[in-house]
């Protein structure tokens, strides 16, 4: 299946900003982090199509996966 | 800090009062807001001689407490008509706490068409007549009172926009780098014009500076407290390296970046105007991507911004204003929102209160979408010169939406409703409502729990827990704009157990008590409760306290909801 991911802040370093990538079905988004090698530590935020989503959750095929480090402002 | 000066500007004389009992442990919000709600008459017009403007270092400016620098102002609000208190960074708190001043208060009016300058020192306040600077902008009376009395001295001066009065006519105060810092909301620059003051200078030479009732004590607090703020990944590493711009992204992502004024909830040209952008225009420039709004700020959120030859263009380019002219205005040329910006700085308006004006004005016709030459014209040209468009745009949103005839006009209480859409993220919706202050994103900063999961997490989408969210984070803020501190210790606060405790033996130490964390949530709930009965006082009812109509039937993408709380279940947030 195809799944877009989208990286912010530091995640980008060394990696990429934006890229449809292909996985196995029922990848769930702690295995996309691993493959990225993103400290689960260091993450902050994930979204699934504008939702929040946990590393447990499955991803299906189109999804738009967003993983940012803890960040804040205002 | 154990003085109240009190300038008279009916009969130009001042006089210093020792700080009655009753004020005695108060500083910032909690002191500028006691005094309005006790000696403004909620009633008055907030342009004339029975408004005050209060000013008031935090209870702990002067210190070495890490982001304690910021100063409170308050009055009864043009804009709004509410109560008021807008707090900013900058180098004059430190100057009133270092003269041992709790509290000015500028009451009164000229009778004559004359305008003044205050000079405050150690001896007290000189009300001296000014032409000089009259029509100058910020950075020019900066300058020319920085050539006058010297680097050290603390500023706090008005553009044109609030000589004349304009309703989001701002009041700025100088930072450490000569540039400005703003108190930005609610017109206190018109408050301050009404008054004719230009601009206010502080010197603290002599001053008895502050003393620590227990200095050990207070010494290890404070380092427990820096710690926290450098630890936490918030403001130790993403604000100083992004700026709070690096919102843009994570708003744009959630759905609840208002967009085309407040018509969608993402920007299709997001990554133009992102802080990841942001941070790496400013390095390839020759910029500062980390800078402070006061010394003794460890965060570092600010940056100083230069154009595409290396030159100086704006500082203290925040998130809000970025979000306004760009998503909200669709302008996508971070060089032109600079540039305004740097405008807004020196005419002296609000950087919010006006993007969302040029939003609502875009979809007036003043001027098209994306128009970003047309922004720095209008502002320029227009609103910097007074013409009577001019007057009109410098109104703000509400007043432009009446002119235009706009039934999309986000705003609440009068004032323009900031950077995040309370439909996609309801929490922020509900501090929007309630807020004693108008629509005011600072006032409780529910994003921090919505969106960046921080202190917990509650479902943005979902109506559950949030007006308990924002009732808990209301109380918190109104007590932390008393100490002095930056807002941006709330995301230590809210994640690492020293922080808080470190800030309440600070203030232990700093005065010789014995506050407990009931004590400060107490003040804090005081605070908003002085304020809610000026505001009722002032005609304002619950059903003040409602987001424009147009929220509620309008769905904003990408999740296509609408503002679907009752008013009961808003009102439900003034039980404690």
């Amino acid at each position: 299946m195809q799944v877009t991911v989208k990286l912010f802040a530091t995640f980008r370093e060394g990696r990429f900003v934006s890229e449809v990538r292909e996985y196995p079905e029922r990848t769930s988004i702690a295995s996309v982090i691993k493959q990225l090698a993103i400290d689960p530590a260091e993450i902050g935020m994930i979204m699934v199509n504008g939702r929040h989503a946990d590393p447990v959750d499955l991803l299906n095929d189109g999804a738009n996966l967003a993983l940012f480090p803890l960040l804040g402002g205002g | 800090m154990d003085k109240i000066l009190r300038v008279n500007m009916t009969d130009l004389t001042a006089r210093t009062e020792a700080v009655p009992a009753e004020w005695v442990g108060l500083g910032g919000r909690a002191l500028t807001s006691t005094i309005v709600a006790a000696e403004v008459p909620p009633a008055c017009h907030p342009l004339g001689p029975n408004n005050k403007l209060v000013l008031s270092p935090g209870l702990l400016t002067g210190t070495l407490a890490a982001n304690s620098g910021r100063l409170s102002v308050g009055a009864k609000s043009p804009l709004t008509g509410t109560i008021k208190e807008s707090n900013a960074g900058g180098s004059a708190a430190r100057c009133f706490a270092m003269l041992g001043v709790a509290a000015v208060i500028i009451e009164g009016q000229p009778k004559e068409n004359k305008w003044y300058n205050l000079h405050i020192t150690k001896d007290g306040v000189t009300v001296q007549e000014e032409t000089e600077l009259l029509g100058k902008g910020n950075f020019a009376v900066v300058d020319a009172v920085q050539e006058k009395f010297g680097k050290k001295v603390g500023v706090i001066s008005l553009g044109p926009a609030g000589e004349w009065k304009m309703a989001s006519a701002n009041i700025s105060i100088k930072d450490p780098d000569g540039k400005v810092r703003s108190v930005g909301r609610g017109g206190m620059g018109a408050v301050m014009g009404s008054k004719k003051i230009k601009y206010i200078t502080v010197d603290d030479q002599g001053g008895p500076g502050v003393k620590l009732a227990d200095p050990e004590k207070f010494k290890a607090a404070a380092k427990v407290f820096a710690k926290t703020l450098l630890d936490h990944p918030v403001s130790g590493q993403g604000l100083p390296k992004y700026g709070t711009a690096v919102l843009v992204n994570i708003l744009h992502e959630v759905g609840g970046l208002p967009t085309q004024n407040f018509t969608k909830g993402q920007f299709e040209m997001h990554e133009n105007i992102s802080g990841e952008t942001i941070h790496d225009t400013i390095v390839a420039r020759g910029g500062k991507p980390k800078h402070g709004c006061h010394a003794g700020c460890v965060i570092q959120c600010s940056q100083v911004y230069n154009d595409d030859q290396g030159k100086y263009l704006t500082s203290g380019f925040e998130y809000e204003t970025i979000w306004g002219l760009g998503a909200n205005c669709c302008i996508d040329n971070l060089d032109d929102i600079a540039k305004a910006d740097s405008i807004m700085d020196d005419i002296g308006v609000d950087s919010i209160e006006t993007a969302v004006m040029f939003g609502v004005a875009m979809e007036a016709g003043v001027l098209n979408f994306g128009d970003g030459k047309g922004v720095i014209r209008l502002l320029g040209e227009e609103i910097g010169k007074g013409t009577p468009l001019g007057r009109i745009l410098g109104g703000g949103a509400a007043n432009v939406g009446k002119t235009y005839g706009v039934t999309r006009v986000p705003v609440v209480k009068g004032q323009g409703i900031p950077a995040y859409d309370p439909r996609s993220i309801k929490g922020i919706g509900i501090t929007y409502a309630t807020s004693t202050m108008g629509a005011d994103h600072t006032a409780g900063y529910s994003i921090a729990t919505n969106v960046l999961n921080v202190g917990g997490r509650v479902d943005p989408l979902k109506k559950d827990g949030q007006v308990e969210l924002s009732r808990n984070l209301q109380i918190a803020t109104a007590a932390v704009d008393s100490t002095g501190l930056c807002i941006f210790i709330a995301f230590p606060a809210l994640d690492i157990p020293e922080c808080l405790p470190a800030v309440i033996d600070m203030l232990n130490a700093r005065f010789g008590i014995n506050l407990t964390g009931d004590d400060v949530t107490n003040l804090g709930k005081s605070i908003l409760k002085t304020e809610r009965k000026f505001n009722q006082a002032a005609g304002f009812t619950n059903e003040h306290d409602r987001l424009p109509e147009f929220f509620n039937y309008e769905p904003v993408a990408p999740h296509n909801v609408v503002w679907d709380f009752t008013g009961e279940e808003i009102d439900a947030f003034w039980n404690f």
